[in-house]
């Protein structure tokens, strides 16, 4: 199964996305931003970082690449794409998903091993979770506050649509708790914290982060 | 084609803004020459009389304003080492080490790791730029030692930061303290290189002075090596990364006032503006350069921008250089000539590109949307001129500017209060020894630190192994081999401000073991050497002994100094800092699988003492905290006993005898096990001998605490090495217990450990309610 | 060359921690009769010719601003 792994200007975690992609068992592709190619790949992933600096907001930029014009005109095609940290503020940004991610609510930056608790496993990227599943997964942002109308909120929470949740403490005061958020479909999947940060005992907190992407390498094959 | 046809011209300008520039002013070479008695404003730049009448002598004339500026800036202290070089000579005179593959000179040493793999590393200090603005003054600090590493063909992997801010409850220290560590991790994070260590540490001496060291380490395989040189004639120059304004510019501001009187331009800041996303851009055009072969020299643009980078390319070279200052792109077009040279705009990079590579360049840059501008060439000859508007402003031999300014052998005297501080014994004995122990580890040295490490982001690239807060940090380096490295900084200025020669020698001791606990052979030396100003005899003094003691302990332990920085200056008034010289200590883990952590993970094993303990309480922790007293002699000095240690280490380490191992440094036994302790929330049950005091908060040297399963085979190991072993108990439990002395439950413990950074600097606390309070309101 | 001006604020339903911040400090700096902060944006953006109030409209609400969160203020040349 081909992975495939966006490169845009600032991107950080790519790298350690195209490792959990490997370790998982898939074969990471690289795509760069400026490209109209997907290169045929089974599933996209938009890594962390600080996409052209975050200058504007996170992810608007690199929301307006582009190759985020294949990905949203794929993903209306039930292609699986999982947005972490960074790339979860470019689904947002794209309108892939709902919402949006702000300043963390104590204006720091924070960077610390995360518990989680898995309300959807169900969608491409969580099936290999149980309901309610509690895993560790470190959790590194300055914006990642995410934030939506009061009845955006419960109309997501009535849809399910919340895949992930902080338990433990909430980092960054999103509301709800909410670290996670899918689209109607269960395809497109967006979280603050970085699963490819837990995918070795010699380098991780845990290795729950995996569970990512075997889930959607599942997923393929299932629909194969 | 020609390479100057793919040049990017500076759109910046207008025709309305060559006109501000006041022609008529230009100082040039011709002028010079022809107005030999224009008086200049040398002393206001910081050239003494002598300093000045050299350069005169070495042109034959006297300088350019342009000139003057280049000459000024390269001669301070700051990037001539005008006061140091005389001292740090012992570094280079060490035996030649097989590792070393560049040695001091270049922008960092390189050190052979194994596997094809060079490793380059080096810490450098923004302090002052750090007390002015913090957030800038330290993201830029990073920004610098980030390009440094660059520099020398390597990707960088890692950070670290040494801090030290004035007293932890003073109104300043809240000022400077959230900035800097805000703009260490604004920075690092934004590049994407994960913080893995380093200190932070309070001294009412750095009020005014903090002191902001950032370490950054790189890897590359040995082919990959670049220097910093411009050879081969008709090569082109090209300037690379941001546009060029008005930051950083100090002295020059007086030239520019000169120049200009009252229509000139407003004095310039002098605060360099730091933006990690050009940064990140730079590395992967730059490395994607080096693999297509495309560089033949590079240079980093730092302190004194264009004016070091092409002085240093030129007097590395063979040739002259060639330089049309028009070309640069200008963020700021009423920028004059010097100031263009002076500017220390951040994220800027200088290339030398053979001719015809510079379109496969300049392509390189355009992807990774860097700026990229042919600004001149590599000549013959051993000139390096600058032209201005077709007028040439600066002629002169690159060496004398780079290479060849004024070296001081300043006058030295042993402090006048050093005898009695020394004889100043320190308090021996503990009133109330659990009283004690928190008072130590809630200080504001001893306290818990994630309040600032939460800020870095100690994930990214997914090779960290260890990091904060553990002894060393720990990264993979290949993974299918799992070759790594460690890296240690540590620099107690107590000691050196009571013996320097001894106290820098305990401080490479100190990250000599941090590295050799988790597990990885030592392998070279780093420094960042911060004193007070060197026109003090006393200073200079404590500088020349940290210097030698420094070598002396490099020597004994076979580790070449790689390079490192100097930042004097650092006094308010009168008052001096303690001498502080930070040392890193690089190490190889042959398998980072192996690695050793600090924590204690597992009920019912054995925790060891490995060395032996001194009732030494001169320049301790605990003498600092409970009794405010600084006086005495530091802890005797073993590096024999060190060298033994750090192999024993390594030992366990391979062998696997080990489950944790912690160094005893600041503290002694107490800091040391509550933090094993609180790592993971395990106890223990221990037996001390003697003197208790000094059984829990003496620092002697050599010595670290172990746990084991199996204490026997620690123990033959040991014994087989001659290091002394002292079983201390057994973990397991809800608390620290000391046999007959003192028992601390961990929730007491982590409470006072965990409670003074945010009771300081503000809580970033969780969030615990469901749905957090003022985000919507109900419609 | 004309020069428009676009300010962008967070929508009032969405906290703004930064704002509070700022307000926090005038707290404790004695300026009590502030009742309320709000930080935002503000671009000047320099365009030739004659602003095209609609193309700036657009920019304005699909890259300056996310909807989502944050209002638009467009502020044309008057003359």
């Amino acid at each position: 199964m081909r992975i495939g792994v966006i490169t845009f200007p600032g991107s950080l975690d790519d790298v350690d996305a195209a490792r959990a992609v490997r370790l998982a068992g898939g074969e990471p592709v690289s795509l760069w931003h400026g490209d109209h190619d997907l290169k045929d790949v089974d599933a996209v992933v938009l890594p962390g970082g600080f996409s052209y600096g975050d200058y504007l907001r996170a992810g608007a930029i690199a929301a307006r690449s582009p190759l985020m014009a294949d990905v949203v005109a794929a993903a209306g095609t039930g292609l699986p794409v999982l947005g972490i940290c960074n790339g979860f503020q470019v689904l947002c940004e794209a309108g892939l998903l709902p919402g949006a991610l702000t300043r963390n609510s104590h204006l720091h930056f924070r960077n610390r091993d995360q518990g989680l608790r898995v309300e959807r496993a169900d969608t491409a990227w969580t099936s290999s979770f149980t309901q309610g599943q509690e895993i560790v997964v470190p959790v590194k942002n300055g914006e990642g506050r995410y934030v939506a109308a009061d009845a955006d909120l419960d109309r997501l929470e009535g849809e399910g649509r919340v895949v992930v949740r902080y338990v433990g403490g909430n980092p960054n005061g999103s509301s709800r708790d909410i670290a996670g958020v899918t689209s109607a479909d269960g395809r497109v999947v967006g979280l603050m914290p970085h699963p490819e940060h837990a995918v070795e005992d010699l380098t991780g907190p845990s290795t729950d982060g995996l569970g990512f992407f075997t889930s959607v390498l599942t997923s393929l094959v299932g629909a194969a | 084609m020609s390479a100057d046809v793919t040049a990017t011209p500076h759109a910046a300008d207008g025709p309305a803004d060559a006109a501000v520039r006041s022609m008529p002013d230009l100082d040039t070479v011709e002028r010079a020459a022809q107005a030999p008695d224009t008086a200049q404003p040398f002393a206001e730049l910081g050239l003494k009389d002598d300093e000045y009448a050299s350069i005169k002598d070495i042109l034959g004339r006297r300088p350019t304003t342009a000139e003057l500026a280049m000459y000024s800036v390269m001669w301070s202290e700051h990037c001539s080492y005008k006061s140091s070089k005389v001292h740090l000579r012992r570094f280079g005179d060490l035996p030649k080490s097989d590792a070393l593959l560049v040695g001091m000179g270049e922008n960092a040493g390189v050190v052979d790791v194994g596997e094809g793999y060079a490793v380059t590393f080096k810490v450098e200090s923004h302090n002052h730029p750090s007390y002015i603005e913090p957030y800038q003054g330290a993201a830029t600090g990073v920004g610098g030692i980030v390009r440094d590493i660059l520099t020398m063909g390597a990707r960088p992997i890692a950070v670290m930061d040494s801090l030290r801010f004035g007293a932890a409850d003073a109104p300043d220290t809240a000022r400077v303290l959230p900035g800097v560590v805000a703009g260490v991790g604004g920075y690092g994070n934004c590049l994407g290189l994960p913080n893995i260590g380093g200190e932070l540490l309070f001294d009412a001496t750095y009020a005014g002075n903090p002191l902001v060291n950032a370490l950054c380490v790189g890897v590359m395989r040995h082919e990959d090596l670049q220097l910093a040189k411009a050879e081969g004639t008709g090569n082109k120059v090209v300037l690379f990364g941001a546009r060029t304004g008005g930051d950083g510019i100090g002295g020059v501001s007086v030239l520019a006032s000169e120049t200009f009187d009252a229509e000139g331009p407003a004095k310039r800041p002098a605060v360099q503006v730091g933006d990690p996303f050009t940064e990140k851009l730079l590395i992967e055009a730059c490395l994607e350069v080096f693999a297509a072969g495309l560089v033949t020299g590079i240079q980093d643009l730092g302190g004194a921008g264009i004016s070091c980078a092409t002085s240093e390319l030129a007097a590395a070279g063979s040739g002259g250089m060639r330089i049309d200052l028009d070309a640069v792109p200008l963020r700021d077009s009423t920028l004059t000539p010097a100031e263009i040279l002076m500017s220390e705009s951040q994220e800027r990079m200088c290339a030398v590109v053979e001719p015809d590579k510079v379109e496969a360049f300049l392509a390189v840059c355009a992807k990774w949307d860097v700026l990229a501008t042919v600004i001149g060439e590599v000549t013959d000859g051993d000139r390096l001129t600058i032209d201005w508007h077709g007028e040439r402003i600066v002629d002169v031999p690159p060496r004398t500017v780079a290479l060849e300014g004024p070296r001081y052998d300043r006058p030295m005297t042993r402090p006048a209060d050093l005898d009695a501080l020394q004889a100043d014994a320190p308090p021996s004995s503990s009133a109330d020894l659990r009283a004690d122990w928190l008072a130590l580890v809630s200080s504001p040295d001893g306290a818990d630190k994630s309040w600032v490490t939460e800020q870095y982001d100690r994930y990214v690239r997914g090779n960290t192994v260890l990091a904060q807060p553990e002894d060393a940090g720990v990264l993979r380096v290949d993974e299918s081999s799992n070759l790594g490295i460690a890296l240690a900084l540590d620099g107690n200025a107590r000691f050196s401000r009571l013996d320097p020669y001894t106290g820098a020698q305990l401080n490479l001791a100190e990250a000599y073991r941090n590295v050799a606990v988790s597990g990885a052979v030592p392998l070279a030396v780093t420094n960042c050497l911060n004193f007070g100003s060197p026109e003090n005899p006393e200073v200079m003094w404590q500088f020349a002994e940290a210097v030698r003691g420094l070598a002396d302990g490099c020597r004994e332990l076979g580790l070449p100094v790689t390079g490192g920085n100097v930042s004097l200056y650092n006094q308010t008034g009168d008052v001096a800092i303690n001498p502080t010289p930070v040392i890193g200590v690089l190490g190889v883990h042959a398998d980072v699988r192996r690695r050793v952590p600090t924590g204690w993970r597992a009920a019912g094993e054995t925790v060891l003492l490995l060395g032996e303990t001194r009732a030494e309480f001169g320049g301790s922790a605990w003498a600092s905290v409970v009794h405010g007293h600084l006086g005495g002699l530091p802890p005797r000095l073993d590096l024999a006993a060190e060298r033994t240690l750090a192999q024993l280490l390594t030992r366990f380490a391979t062998e696997g005898l080990v489950s944790s191992a912690h160094d005893l440094a600041d503290g002694g036994l107490a800091q040391a096990v509550t933090e094993s302790a609180l790592r993971y929330g395990t106890g223990a049950t221990l037996r001390v001998e003697g003197d208790p005091t000094a059984a829990l908060f003496a620092e002697s040297g050599a010595r670290v605490v172990v746990t084991t399963a199996d204490p026997a085979a620690v123990r033959a190991a040991a014994a087989d090495a001659g290091v002394p072993v002292t079983e201390l108990g057994t973990t397991g439990g809800d608390a620290l217990v000391v046999e007959g002395l003192l028992e601390l439950p961990l929730a007491e413990l982590r409470t006072a450990w965990t409670g003074t950074l945010p009771a300081l600097f503000g809580s970033p606390e969780l969030v615990v309610s469901a749905v957090p309070a003022g985000t919507v309101p109900t419609s | 060359m004309p020069v428009v001006v676009v300010d962008v604020v967070l929508k009032p339903e969405i906290s703004d921690p930064q704002g509070q911040a700022v307000l926090g400090a005038l707290g404790r700096l004695g300026h009590s009769g502030v009742r309320s902060v709000r930080q935002g944006k503000h671009f000047v953006l320099e365009v030739d010719g004659t602003p095209d109030a609609a193309e700036l409209r657009e920019i304005a609400e699909t890259l300056l601003a996310n909807p989502v969160i944050e209002d638009v203020e467009l502020h044309l040349p008057t003359d």
